[in-house]
């Protein structure tokens, strides 16, 4: 039993392989495996791991569960805490969080607990043990929920668990907002984040598609209804651009539209689905975020036969997470550091043929703390392109803001909410995730969403 | 879930069908558009919310067929279902009493062109309607705007029906008639280009309801990106209308475009006969 492992790896499959289709890349591990793993767990007594958890999973517990091949119990362990396992397991970024400060960390590898929590979640599902919680009584009380991403999902759940009435308003056909729209199928399978929702459904909670709030309601509108409360986790939903010559040439695309045809519309799957995507040529991806990432994996598997990441600052300063730079580096993908576009150049018929870019170097470090790019006089060099792909980010989408009078705002547009309960400047309305934030994590969301649950329930009791 | 309730053939693959949808229904307003998806493998399509009736929650669309999912459309029969209907998006017109207002349709756009002129009318204003085809078959939607129009002029490239030319030639008899306080013009976009062209040098403030390729509908995923004064606008959310004589023209054909060597994508016209005059 003392033997010491070394951190186990996820098998995965073949770059070589991999790139020729849509499936999820890592297998999972094994029983095996995650006993193996899960014994590296050293139980700490104040696991430091947990306070890197933004929703606080009991780490050392389910590990401790695992330990002893009792994987369903340790799912539902883990959902005490946070009801989307699955999804955090493959797309948080563990090594920034709990993973970081993972006692044995120190000296080695940490413990693999994105890993092990996928393993759980995955042998939960699989062995179709999932169980619904006892559900306390009805408490009469309905809250709507605006967005059905990780932040509406996680508020809706923790509320039916305390007995409340909720309905999730969402705007697209599909429940699961950036984790079906945005995340592609070999990063995260949507049949895992359908489970997931199922799941929130099975608490009784309402999902109502194509329900724009803004234009098919308003939230005062909501709330003057048949509704004691509103969250809003409406997300990060207006694609930044560059604001260069010929950003609108035909084959330049806000990585927002390309995700969305491809994950959302099933695009990488025409013409059996309707929706048409370019496949092939030479694609480059302006950016340096895991959205990047994802786009440029994304026009590799749809055949392209180049994929530049295009990004202007170094390497170090890529807010990716070290895997998936990792994973698109094994799949080939060409990294451009120092470089940024200055036009976009198309042919007669308006589509886009080359990418005039210039070299940057690091200047002083700006508000984020980063260096900040400077371009480099003289150095403008062309890239032949035929699909570019701008991944820099996104504003928050105003269309409940503009429709929702006295809700406050800051001057980039993002509703502004009390870090510890999601209140915002209006009686019974909180709001969480990307649309207070700015784009962030799936997790951090998650953990507004939490956090804005417990607030809720607590104005919905009438308690201070 | 959304049953169709009724379908009518109304010109070679164009269809008016009403169908259940009491959502959009109760809020919609004119100028606005739902984002419709009759199966699970469809595209989302944008369509102009022709007319509504909140009080039997249903809303009536005109659909042209130019491809795979209008087709699928096209091909329902009364009773079957649409299975997305979202909406309603963009923002209605902005309708007030400004006087006489000339709305010019082309082909198809004439169905995008009738809700406002519609609530034009009800506000008080003389609405006066010119409507364009090709030819005599595709002249659709003739006695519902005859209806809410006080003039209702008629042109085909080929003569067959109505006046022989192109609706710019109806429209400049129309301005030297009477004072026009503004215009509406939907169509091909060589149509809404020769009629801003026109009304520019009469320095008549001209609208113009766009309909370039869309995806979400909500602002979230810029495909519908127009250049409007020099800036880009987002059709779906700042839209669907904007100032005809500040849109440029050139790069939404181009847009439009985009996709045509993948699939018959686009809506409007293909050969547009117009479209050799501009």
């Amino acid at each position: 039993m003392k033997e010491r492992h070394d951190r186990q790896k996820i098998p995965e499959q073949k770059p070589s392989e991999r790139i020729n289709n849509f499936r999820e890349v890592p297998f999972g591990y094994t029983e095996e495996i995650a006993l193996k793993e899960a014994s590296r767990c050293l139980e700490c007594k104040k696991p430091m791991c947990v306070q890197g958890c933004p929703v606080n999973v009991p780490i050392p517990d389910f590990i401790k569960l695992v330990k002893h091949g009792k994987f369903v119990e340790a799912a539902r362990k883990i959902k005490e805490a946070n009801s989307l396992p699955a999804i955090c397991g493959r797309v948080c970024p563990q090594e920034d969080q709990c993973e970081k400060l993972c006692v044995i960390g120190k000296k080695g590898k940490p413990v693999a607990i994105g890993a092990l929590e996928r393993f759980v979640a995955d042998y939960e599902r699989e062995k179709g043990d999932v169980i619904i919680p006892d559900m306390p009584p009805k408490t009469g009380r309905k809250v709507a929920v605006v967005g059905s991403g990780p932040a509406g999902l996680t508020v809706a759940g923790e509320l039916a668990k305390k007995g409340h009435e909720v309905t999730i308003f969402e705007a697209l056909h599909k429940p699961g907002g950036v984790l079906v729209y945005g995340i592609p199928e070999f990063r995260l399978p949507k049949k895992i984040v359908e489970s997931e929702i199922d799941y929130v459904k099975k608490l009784g909670v309402k999902i109502i598609p194509n329900a724009v709030i803004g234009k098919s309601a308003t939230v005062a509108e909501l709330l003057e209804g048949e509704f004691d409360a509103v969250f809003i986790g409406s997300g990060a939903g207006a694609p930044k651009f560059m604001n260069i010559p010929g950003e609108n040439c035909v084959g330049v695309f806000s990585a927002n539209e390309y995700l969305t045809r491809s994950n959302l519309m099933k695009a990488y799957r025409f013409p059996e689905y309707d929706t048409p995507i370019p496949m092939g040529g030479i694609v480059a991806v302006v950016g340096g975020g895991n959205v990047a990432m994802d786009s440029a994996r994304t026009a590799l598997r749809l055949g392209a036969g180049k994929v530049m990441i295009i990004y202007r600052r170094s390497r170090e300063e890529m807010p990716a997470r070290i895997d998936e730079i990792h994973h698109a580096e094994e799949e080939g993908i060409e990294f451009h550091f120092l470089v940024n576009p200055v036009e976009f150049i198309c042919d007669e018929y308006g589509k886009v043929k080359e990418a005039e870019c210039i070299k940057m170097k690091l200047g002083e470090p700006d508000d984020s703390g980063r260096r900040r790019p400077v371009k480099i006089d003289g150095s403008e060099f062309s890239v032949k392109v035929d699909t570019v792909i701008i991944a820099i980010g996104n504003d928050p989408n105003p269309l409940i803001q503009k429709t929702t009078p006295g809700l406050e705002v800051n001057r980039w547009g993002n509703i502004i909410s009390e870090k510890e309960s999601g209140k915002t400047s209006i009686e019974g309305v909180y709001a969480g995730g990307d649309i207070v934030t700015g784009a962030a994590t799936v997790i951090e969301a998650m953990g507004a969403g939490k956090i804005a649950a417990g607030a809720i329930h607590k104005f919905l009791m009438g308690e201070k | 879930m959304h049953k169709i309730m009724s379908k009518k053939k109304i010109a070679e693959d164009i269809y008016k069908i009403v169908l259940e949808a009491p959502a959009v229904a109760a809020k919609r307003k004119a100028g606005q558009f739902v984002v419709l998806r009759p199966e699970e493998t469809s595209e989302r399509i944008p369509l102009t919310i022709f007319d509504s009736d909140a009080g039997k929650g249903t809303i009536t669309i005109i659909v042209q067929v130019v491809g795979k999912t209008t087709k699928k459309i096209a091909l329902l029969e009364e009773g079957e279902t649409l299975l997305d209907v979202a909406g309603p998006l963009g923002n209605p017109t902005h309708i007030e009493r400004k006087g006489n207002i000339a709305v010019v349709g082309g082909g198809v756009g004439t169905a995008v062109a009738y809700p406002v002129a519609k609530a034009f009318r009800e506000a008080g204003n003389d609405v006066i309607g010119i409507i364009g085809a090709r030819t005599k078959e595709l002249v659709i939607l003739e006695d519902e705007m005859k209806a809410i129009t006080s003039e209702l002029l008629i042109t085909t490239d080929d003569g067959s029906y109505g006046r022989k030319g192109f609706v710019t030639d109806a429209l400049k008899e129309v301005i030297r008639k009477i004072t026009v306080a503004e215009v509406l013009a939907v169509g091909p976009v060589p149509m809404m280009k020769a009629v801003c062209n026109l009304t520019k040098q009469h320095n008549i403030r001209t609208m113009v309801s766009l309909n370039p390729i869309m995806v979400d509908g909500t602002g979230m995923c810029g495909a519908c990106r127009v250049t409007v004064a020099g800036k880009t606008r987002f059709t779906c959310v700042d839209g669907p209308e904007f100032d005809g004589h500040e849109v440029d023209f050139d790069e939404l054909t181009k847009r439009l475009k985009g996709y045509s060597d993948m699939e018959k994508h686009y809506i409007g016209h293909k050969g547009c006969n117009l479209e050799n005059k501009v």
